[in-house]
């Protein structure tokens, strides 16, 4: 070890494992729940949980939790996600796919805005 | 790409009940599963929950699963892992909460709220055999801060103003004694790390040691670094096999990384780090007995002065400090004196970890900021007594301290608090006692401890410890005289003056701390023959009383035939076969043996 830049750049290069393990201020945490039951995993959800974390450690985005859930309730329209933000709104994506998390992570996880045409409201 | 991590505790508690079995079990389930790529098995150190191991933790979701069994792991991981569904019957319960709620979050429960961790931060959180993850949870940053950007007085002063005493019994300021250190102009210096860790029950140092043995080697690099030493020796009991291969692991790879070595961050300071076994004597635990054991001599203590910082192994001056000591240090140079003096009382700053056992719900690790009161600890993170029994007393600084009784169960725990009622911070044993236990034969069995451990080398301690162990069992059996509590009293006194160390200045302090709380149960044993807890065998007597149906089942059960009496008549005891194992008594339908 010859710099603190050194060290700086191991800690840089795990910080993905720290994310996993508890963020910090569990006040500011949006979630993101994957729904994960048979119904789901038929459908897809695993490749799109996969792709949730990618997207979320690839951006290095903070105070975003990826977890599952069982059955949400309505198998026809799995995968299904949520996404809870801080102040309790909670927004029900619904058919996902790994192309659909990109967008919803870009545009509701870093923007803040819905994608709208995904969610539940939308579904036909 | 990693979506679960999955904790599973390695520390002594744990791997004794089997957590090794666990990590097999999940690795196969996880194969079996395809899964391997996407969950992360992570062995870490001891939560503080080592009753109720094995631990495992599944992350991101901080699901707390107690006593695992490797039967439960298929269930676990189609459950919770594939499907998403936390396996609510293997959670921990919350054994304080009356209505049963299980908790998620292991912070939500009651034995965790109360508590800060500083010296246990990473206790539990990361994997000890991997140098990465300590570096990721900011490792090794304030010894690169130390050694780029502080000088030597500057770090001295940082650790002054924090306030931080030491954590091995006698509360020291450490930031003084380090400051005492550096003076000394010797050019070679060495720094010590003292885990000897005697106190029986104890297991603190063992715990930081296993689940977080860089902060120790970060932690004496600062130390050395202040006080101007080129090397440390670190001094583990050889009954502690698994932090002594943790730390062992854990110097190599800061070897590795050369975060031991020369030229440490770039600058002009090189350090390394030694082991050295003990073999378990208690008495090894004080300093100058330490360093004699480490330099391969029999550990018997020395007077002081010459004082370790002038005189010490190998008669280099030598700096040294307890291990929870040390693990605050890295926080301190951190997050700033001001963070860790914000904590705690006026005089004792920071946190406290204890090793809390004996009549209690919750037995473990605890990490409390000082301050918090007994009352806290017991009834709030202890959950309280079991059965439904009643708080008598608590005994902190193991052989060396003192109980605390009921009536003072609002004391906060501090050095100075703890001192003034006539105990002891001590190194963090913390042993609830109920109204099951006879205080004269809790201070017997200190005693017996003090007699065995006693090193022999001087007078006072070597035959005052044995002569006080007798008046203790005069008491206990019935024999003793009034007379003889006043002299027991006496000589009590007169080993404090006179040891030669700390193990027989301290020795007496069970004793007189029970006579001064528990006067009247000494009196009760000396004057009244009875045991008022039920505990003394020689001073009760097992009867049967008229509620005996004559069912014979008691004589039948009886090991030495004791007991007789004819089918559907009254049964007697006599007492001079009866051993008193209470084997009549627990078997008793109705309830007709009594114990006097
Ligand atoms: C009989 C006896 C046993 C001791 N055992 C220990 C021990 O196991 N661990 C420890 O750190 N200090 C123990 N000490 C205290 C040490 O002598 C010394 O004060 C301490 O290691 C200094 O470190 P600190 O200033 O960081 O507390 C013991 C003292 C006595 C008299
Ligand atoms: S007080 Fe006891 S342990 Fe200490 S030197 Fe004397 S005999 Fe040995
Ligand atoms: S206490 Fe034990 S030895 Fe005594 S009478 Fe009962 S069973 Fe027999
Ligand atoms: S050893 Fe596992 S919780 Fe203490």
């Amino acid at each position: 070890m010859k710099s603190l830049e050194e060290l700086r750049a191991i800690k840089a290069k795990m910080q993905n494992s720290v994310q996993l393990r508890g963020v910090e201020d569990e006040d500011s945490v949006t979630r993101v729940v994957v729904g994960m039951a048979t119904c789901g995993i038929a459908a897809g959800a695993r490749p799109v949980l996969n792709k949730f974390i990618e997207e979320v450690q690839n951006r290095g985005l903070k105070n975003v939790l990826v977890t599952q859930t069982g059955c949400i309730g309505v198998c026809r329209l799995e995968p299904i996600v949520e996404v809870i933000t801080p102040t309790g709104e909670k927004t029900t994506y619904v058919k996902m796919n790994a192309d659909k998390v990109a967008k919803v992570v870009h545009e509701h996880l870093v923007n803040n805005k819905v994608v709208d045409e995904y969610t539940i409201a939308n579904a036909d | 790409m990693i979506r679960n991590h999955i904790l599973v505790c390695g520390g002594t508690g744990c791997t004794s009940s089997g957590s090794q079995k666990v990590i097999e079990a999940l690795n196969t389930e996880l194969a079996n599963n395809n899964l391997q790529d996407e969950v992360k098995v992570v062995m870490t150190g001891c939560f503080g929950l080592c009753a109720l191991g094995p631990i495992m933790i599944v992350y991101p979701e901080g699901a707390f699963y107690s006593r695992v069994a490797p039967e439960m792991i298929p269930e676990i991981v189609s459950e919770h892992i594939i499907k998403g569904r936390v396996v609510k019957k293997y959670l921990y319960t919350d054994t304080t909460d009356e209505k049963g709620i299980e908790h998620d979050s292991l912070s939500d429960t009651d034995f965790y709220k109360k508590q800060k961790r500083v010296a246990l931060r990473n206790c539990g959180v990361i994997n000890p055999e991997n140098i990465d993850e300590y570096i990721a949870y900011d490792g090794y940053e304030a010894l690169g801060k130390v050694l780029t950007e502080m000088t030597p007085a500057e770090v001295i002063q940082c650790i002054k103003d924090s306030g931080l005493r030491g954590r091995g019994g006698a509360g020291f300021p450490t930031g003084l004694k380090w400051d005492l250190a550096s003076r000394n102009k010797s050019k070679i210096k060495y720094v010590c790390c003292n885990a000897d860790e005697g106190d029986p029950g104890a297991f603190m140092d063992r715990s930081v040691l296993e689940g977080d043995p860089h902060a120790i080697i970060e932690a004496m690099s600062i130390a050395a670094y202040a006080v101007g030493a080129c090397k440390g020796f670190v001094y583990i009991r050889a009954e502690y096999p698994i932090a002594v291969r943790r730390l062992q692991i854990a110097i190599n790879q800061a070897k590795e990384y050369g975060l031991l070595g020369e030229n440490i961050f770039g600058t002009d300071f090189s350090f390394d780090i030694e082991i050295r076994l003990g073999a378990g004597a208690f008495v090894c635990g004080e300093e100058t007995a330490l360093m004699t054991s480490i330099e391969g001599n029999r550990g018997e203590p020395r007077p002081r002065p010459p004082f370790p910082s002038d005189k010490g192994i190998f008669s280099i001056p030598t700096m040294n400090n307890n291990v929870e000591t040390y693990a605050n240090i890295p926080q301190i140079i951190l997050k700033g004196a001001d963070w860790f003096a914000s904590m705690g009382t006026e005089k004792s700053k920071g946190t406290k970890v204890f090793a809390l056992g004996g009549k209690i719900v919750n037995t473990g690790l605890v990490e409390i900021p000082m301050g918090t009161t007994l009352r806290e600890i017991i009834e709030d993170i202890g959950g309280g007594i079991p059965n439904g029994k009643k708080f008598k007393a608590a005994q902190t600084g193991g052989p060396s301290g003192g109980c605390i009784p009921a009536s003072l169960i609002d004391t906060p725990i501090d050095y100075d608090s703890l001192a003034a009622i006539g105990s002891m911070m001590g190194s963090g044993g913390l042993i609830v006692m109920d109204e099951d236990n006879c205080m004269v034969d809790i201070a017997k069995f200190f005693l017996e401890f003090t007699v065995d451990e006693s090193c022999g080398k001087c007078t006072p301690c070597r035959i005052g410890t044995k002569r006080l162990l007798e008046y203790l069992e005069k008491i206990t059996e019935g024999k003793a005289t009034m007379q003889d509590l006043d002299d027991l009293e006496e000589l009590c006194y007169y080993i404090k003056d006179n040891a030669l160390c700390g193990l027989g200045q301290t020795a007496p302090n069970p004793i007189l701390s029970t006579l001064r709380y528990f006067k009247d149960e000494y009196i009760a044993h000396v004057v009244d023959k009875k045991c008022p807890a039920g505990v003394c065998k020689s001073l009760m007597q097992y009867k049967i009383t008229d509620a005996c149906k004559g069912c014979t089942l008691c004589a039948r059960k009886c090991p030495v035939g004791a007991i007789s009496g004819a089918v559907k008549e009254k049964h007697t005891i006599d007492p001079a076969k009866c051993i008193k194992c209470g084997v009549c008594m627990a078997g008793c339908k109705f309830n007709a043996i009594i114990k006097e």
